[in-house]
């Protein structure tokens, strides 16, 4: 599954997060999908999202990389493929 | 390794802990996080009132009469301003007859519209055509209808007569309303255990999605959990059923126990009680879990001063809960990370030990633990009894099919075909 970091992202309206030790809760009311955020950059990450141009940004602006942004990058993908995170169009 | 970690779709948490899949995490595995407890629960269970127009002969919470000391509307809205606070995502609602009470529907609609979400159980009695269009046509309401039969002589002997057909005509409203996917609730029993191809052809019949929970010796459980519960061979009979059917089929994680017959069932595996789940029952006591309703799981109450919040994070007992567990008996077990001894519930009103196999151990070692029970000290009692003292009446609250004007306790014992 592959994930296009240089797009726009945002959460979706739908999905509620609840931060935890562990990295986060994600629930969308919508498709009653209930996600378990795996790690804090993870969170902050998906919290970023909407306030960049891309998803690369974004995490460059948490400070994500190496390897710690391949792993968010697979979870961003399974996000996406489950609609909790949408694709903006280009600003 | 994966960041994330997910449901299948439709996190379902009513009894145990949530359907997810648990592989490592970067703190440790997701199970060892849930297991020292969370800030706020996944989910709850919020059983709303004690009074039912049923008397299901194996009802966990011993249910028949309202209590006097049931939360007010405006307590029960005060509670879900503290779920919503908490970020409680939904809830589980149930009975009793949660529909039953007359501020039901208001409570929903307060709930969903402070992003709570409702989940609530029914024996369907209240569900006509409109309310089915309602739900319908309401975001964040799932219903759930009870059935424990799939023809109506298995499921009457345990809910008693007229309950199958007032169960099926709710799910043919539901489904005339286009309601998306309400879920066929089934508690497995001996009787029923064989029909579980005939649930699923009843579910998909309906567009509703099955979901099969354990039988408990909890409320007047205990009183047919030795009759009732599913026997040994049935209990592979449904593991194997289970795992044929994958995560369409709802379990609310309570067939844990049998992941040492070999392979895990989907779902996190783990007792959720008072680390990621409890329960709020009428009066605003909060129990570890819902199958637990004894003094001894009992946490507090809401009407305590520190409100619900208070009760999750400072009880003594929900700590107790969080704090590592050794394995007990269990604990040289080769299955013994899967199973983690079984149900607490399950163990506590069977009488047996806490720190030990659950009594539907999969290797057996519950049966024979059981058999070796002390026959003079009976096992623990629930603290609360609300079953009516004599059978349900046609009136204000019963449905009007006359579901329960007979006492179902006999009708359960004395099996078809002989008439008192």
């Amino acid at each position: 599954m592959t994930f296009d970091l240089d797009r726009r992202w945002r959460l979706s309206e739908q999905v509620a997060l609840r931060p935890e030790p562990f990295g986060a809760l994600a629930y969308d009311f919508g498709t009653r999908r209930l996600s378990f955020l795996k790690s804090r950059a993870l969170l902050a990450l998906v919290e970023a999202l909407g306030a960049h141009p891309s998803a690369r940004e974004a995490a460059r602006a948490v400070g994500v990389a190496g390897g710690e942004l391949d792993r968010c990058r697979q979870a961003l993908a399974v996000l996406a493929a489950t609609g909790m995170i949408r694709a903006q169009a280009a600003p | 390794m994966s960041a994330l970690a997910s449901t299948g779709g439709g996190a379902d948490a009513a009894g145990a802990a949530p359907a997810a899949a648990a592989d490592a995490a970067p703190g440790g595995r997701l199970v060892d996080q849930f297991e020292r407890g969370l800030d706020a629960p996944i989910c709850l269970t919020w059983e709303l009132t004690y009074a039912c127009n049923l008397a299901c002969v194996h009802c966990l919470s011993s249910s028949g009469r309202r209590d006097p000391r049931e939360l007010s509307t405006a307590e029960c809205k005060a509670v879900i301003d503290e779920l919503e606070r908490m970020q409680v995502f939904y809830v589980n609602v149930g009975g009793g007859e949660p529909t039953v009470r007359r501020d039901f529907w208001e409570l929903v609609d307060y709930a969903v519209a402070h992003r709570v979400g409702v989940k609530f159980s029914t024996n369907g009695s209240r569900i006509d055509d409109e309310r089915a269009r309602w739900i319908a046509a309401s975001d964040y309401v799932d219903v759930q209808i009870s059935l424990d039969g799939a023809t109506a002589e298995v499921n009457d002997r345990v809910r008693g007569p007229g309950s199958y057909a007032t169960a099926m005509r709710a799910l043919g409203r539901l489904a005339a309303a286009g309601a998306s996917a309400p879920k066929l609730s089934v508690v497995v029993t001996r009787e029923n255990v064989g029909q579980l191809d005939g649930f699923k052809a009843i579910a998909d019949a309906h567009g509703a999605q099955l979901r099969l929970t354990r039988l408990r010796p909890s409320g007047r459980g205990a009183d047919v959990w030795d009759e009732l519960h599913p026997t040994a061979a049935q209990q592979r009979q449904l593991y194997e059923w289970l795992l044929a059917h994958g995560e369409q089929v709802l379990t609310g994680d309570s067939f844990f126990h049998l992941a040492a017959y070999g392979r895990s069932l989907p779902g996190l595996n783990l007792c959720g009680a008072g680390r990621v789940v409890c329960l709020i029952d009428p009066v605003g006591d909060v129990y570890a879990c819902p199958f637990a309703i004894h003094d001894q799981f009992l946490a507090g109450n809401v009407r305590d001063r520190g409100g619900f919040a208070g009760v999750w994070r400072e009880s003594e007992l929900f700590a107790r809960l969080r704090a590592p567990q050794g394995g007990g008996a269990c604990g040289s077990c080769g299955f013994y990370d899967s199973c983690r001894g079984g149900c607490m519930a399950a163990k506590f009103f069977t009488g047996l030990p806490l720190d030990g196999p659950d009594p539907e151990c999969a290797l057996g070692h519950g049966e024979t633990l059981l058999a070796r029970r002390d026959r003079s000290t009976p096992p623990p009692r629930p603290s609360a009894d609300h079953s009516r003292r004599r059978p349900a009446r046609r009136g204000p609250a019963a449905p009007p099919e006359r579901a329960c004007d007979e006492d179902p306790i006999a009708a359960f014992l004395r099996r078809e075909g002989v008439r008192r």
